[in-house]
């Protein structure tokens, strides 16, 4: 495991400029690390969906700075947070967003529509991400035709298609059954296991158990770390 | 990792292509619908040029088949106003021109006036002239006989008389029989002329067909005619119309040449063939307002396709699309949209035009100015209908998008 610093957001806030302004983050100095898999849990409304956001570089943060793969977001133009996206970062919803229409094997080469590669090496490296994922049998059946640990399942693959830097997940298993969601955690497990950063945003403490590094949060705030003593950085 | 290996990716045409044809093909009857405007209106303007330029192919074809090398000369007015007659001799010193091949006349016998029999009121004289002729007059002018024979100069010595086919219609005559008789009335009394054949319209020479045509001789026998002609039908060399049309004034009468008409009769045709168009600006029109139409349609369908895939396009900046690649995504989408209109409607619009022109014997024509511009049109319209939508996509912000499903 490398020492590399893949994300670092220091001191942070998040306003939203809505009457009366809602104050969303506050002060989140947060740091993951290459190879790390890292749960934030927190109540809703505790500002986690807020910091994958900002992590994802999704949407800006209001104060303090938050550096991709060393890249500073803030004032960065679209174009190349939309290429950082596309080359560095994957997500993972808790609705998964998959084409129905399309075949598994087109909904994950979709990942990596963005990054200039050749539709054939797209769709190789699909049905390698969904071989991983346990699906490399049904590249041409459709999301319709699954479960939703499934779904999910093609939803991660996507993700992982574009090797990024960092896999962040909002709920993954927030739509599934207890079982599935097992299932889901135990693959997202493997994955960190062979070298993935990911990070999982739960309000569930028993997904967050599973992880080895847990940022918990409340009302905007980081208020305890697991990992706090090993960076010096929450606060 | 260093942050300045980041490359921006322009999209490439196949893909952008393809993501144009799923969105279409994902929402197949809302996206047939609103492409049938642009059909239509496309469908509308390329049969509407394609029908007048046919047309105009047919009749200019019909015009060839005519012959554009027929002169006529007329009796002109002097200087007073009354008519001035032609010289007698005139088609006599016309047929010397070394390039005149043929050469007819007629003769307007004035103050007679034709009726099917003495019991028609005598104020029906359906507009028709009494005409002497020449014998050949048929084959100069480019007709032929519908039913009958024309005169031949036993014929044209007695009192017997061919139609021309306007002629027989106004007296309702369809039928030429044996012992048929029509009654020709002078200022000093009647005269049954026996009817020997009916002519086919003669397009070079519409006032012919309005005609009763009688023999020179018969005219001056039984109607008192004074034997000037005052139409003279020529044909001249193709190459050497031109010149012989110079001629033609001075040789027809060399006293008083200004006092002469000569004319091509072909040019008129030509001219009219090529004013046909005029009436087209209606329907070019309304073509029009179907485009409007259907443009309002596409707009409307990609705006409500925006809204409702809001969660696509958050997903798709999720992976790292920018606002320009969903920006062209969705313009793509709507060009794709209106093309396909545009393509059915030149299509609808083609064999519209090849239809009607099987069946009026023309040759299809579809000017290329029709077609192609048919087709820019729809791209140009599916480009202005998708501006709006695409740049909606393009703002909506990613985490909205996402997450307020």
């Amino acid at each position: 495991m490398t020492d590399q610093v893949v994300l670092q957001l220091d001191r942070v806030g998040k306003i939203y400029p809505s009457v009366p302004p809602v104050t969303a983050l506050r002060e989140v100095s947060l740091t993951v690390r290459a190879g790390e898999f890292v749960a934030v849990v927190g109540p809703s409304g505790s500002g986690k969906t807020t910091l994958l956001q900002v992590m994802g570089s999704l949407d800006q943060p209001t104060t303090g700075t938050v550096r991709i793969t060393n890249l500073d977001v803030a004032g960065a133009p679209d174009r190349r947070l939309a290429a950082l996206r596309a080359s560095r970062i994957g997500f993972v919803f808790q609705q998964f967003f998959l084409a129905e229409h399309a075949t598994l094997l087109d909904n994950v080469a979709d990942g990596l529509l963005y990054s200039g590669v050749s539709i054939r090496q797209r769709r190789r490296d699909a049905a390698d991400a969904l071989t991983a994922v346990g699906l490399g049998s049904r590249l041409g059946a459709r999301p319709t035709q699954l479960s939703g640990g499934q779904r999910q399942r093609v939803a991660i693959a996507r993700a992982l298609v574009g090797s990024p830097a960092v896999v962040l997940a909002d709920e993954p298993t927030g739509n599934l059954d207890q079982g599935t969601g097992l299932a889901v955690l135990d693959l997202l497990e493997q994955l960190h296991a062979t070298g993935t950063t990911i990070v999982v945003i739960t309000h569930d403490e028993r997904v967050a158990a599973h992880m080895p590094r847990r940022v918990e949060m409340l009302d905007g705030r980081v208020v305890h770390d697991t990992a706090k003593l090993a960076t010096g950085a929450a606060t | 990792m260093s942050a300045d290996a980041l490359a921006i990716h322009r999209m490439r045409f196949a893909d952008l292509a393809r993501l144009s044809v799923v969105g279409i093909r994902n929402r197949k009857l809302r996206a047939s619908l609103s492409a049938l405007g642009i059909a239509i209106g496309v469908a509308a303007i390329v049969a509407v040029l394609g029908l007048s330029s046919s047309s105009q192919a047919g009749l200019l074809a019909e015009i060839d088949r005519l012959g554009t090398n027929l002169l006529t000369v007329a009796d002109g007015q002097t200087v007073s106003g009354a008519t001035a007659e032609l010289p007698i001799a005139a088609p006599g010193m016309i047929a010397r021109i070394d390039a005149v091949t043929a050469v007819d006349d007629t003769g307007t016998v004035a103050n007679v006036t034709a009726y099917r029999s003495p019991l028609i009121p005598s104020i029906n004289s359906n507009a028709l002239a009494v005409r002497a002729t020449t014998l050949s007059l048929a084959h100069t002018v480019g007709t032929s006989m519908a039913q009958g024979r024309f005169l031949d100069p036993a014929t044209s010595r007695e009192p017997v008389a061919v139609l021309g086919a306007a002629a027989a219609g106004r007296m309702g005559i369809d039928m030429v029989y044996a012992g048929e008789r029509i009654w020709l009335v002078t200022a000093s009394g009647g005269q049954w002329f026996y009817l020997a054949g009916v002519l086919q319209p003669a397009a070079l020479a519409p006032e012919i067909d309005s005609s009763v045509l009688i023999g020179f001789a018969a005219a001056q026998t039984y109607l008192g005619f004074d034997g000037h002609p005052s139409q003279i039908y020529l044909r001249a060399h193709t190459a050497q119309v031109d010149a012989v049309h110079a001629l033609l004034a001075a040789t027809a009468n060399p006293e008083a040449a200004n006092q002469v008409t000569v004319s091509r009769p072909s040019d008129a045709l030509v001219a009219r063939a090529e004013a046909e168009g005029a009436l087209n600006s209606l329907f070019l029109g309304l073509g029009a307002v179907s485009l409007l139409v259907g443009a309002i349609g596409v707009g409307n369908v990609m705006l409500i396709g925006v809204l409702e895939r809001r969660s696509e396009i958050g997903l798709r900046r999720a992976l790292g699309a920018t606002k320009g690649h969903i920006r062209s995504q969705f313009l793509a989408e709507a060009m794709l949209l209106a093309l396909a209109g545009g393509v059915v409607g030149v299509t609808l619009g083609a064999s519209a035009t090849a239809g009607y022109a099987h069946v009026k014997h023309w040759s299809t024509v579809i000017p290329s100015l029709a077609w192609a511009g048919g087709l820019a049109a729809a791209l140009l319209i599916g480009a202005i209908a998708g501006l709006l939508p695409a740049v909606r996509a393009a703002r909506l912000s990613p985490t909205r998008a996402l997450w307020s499903v």
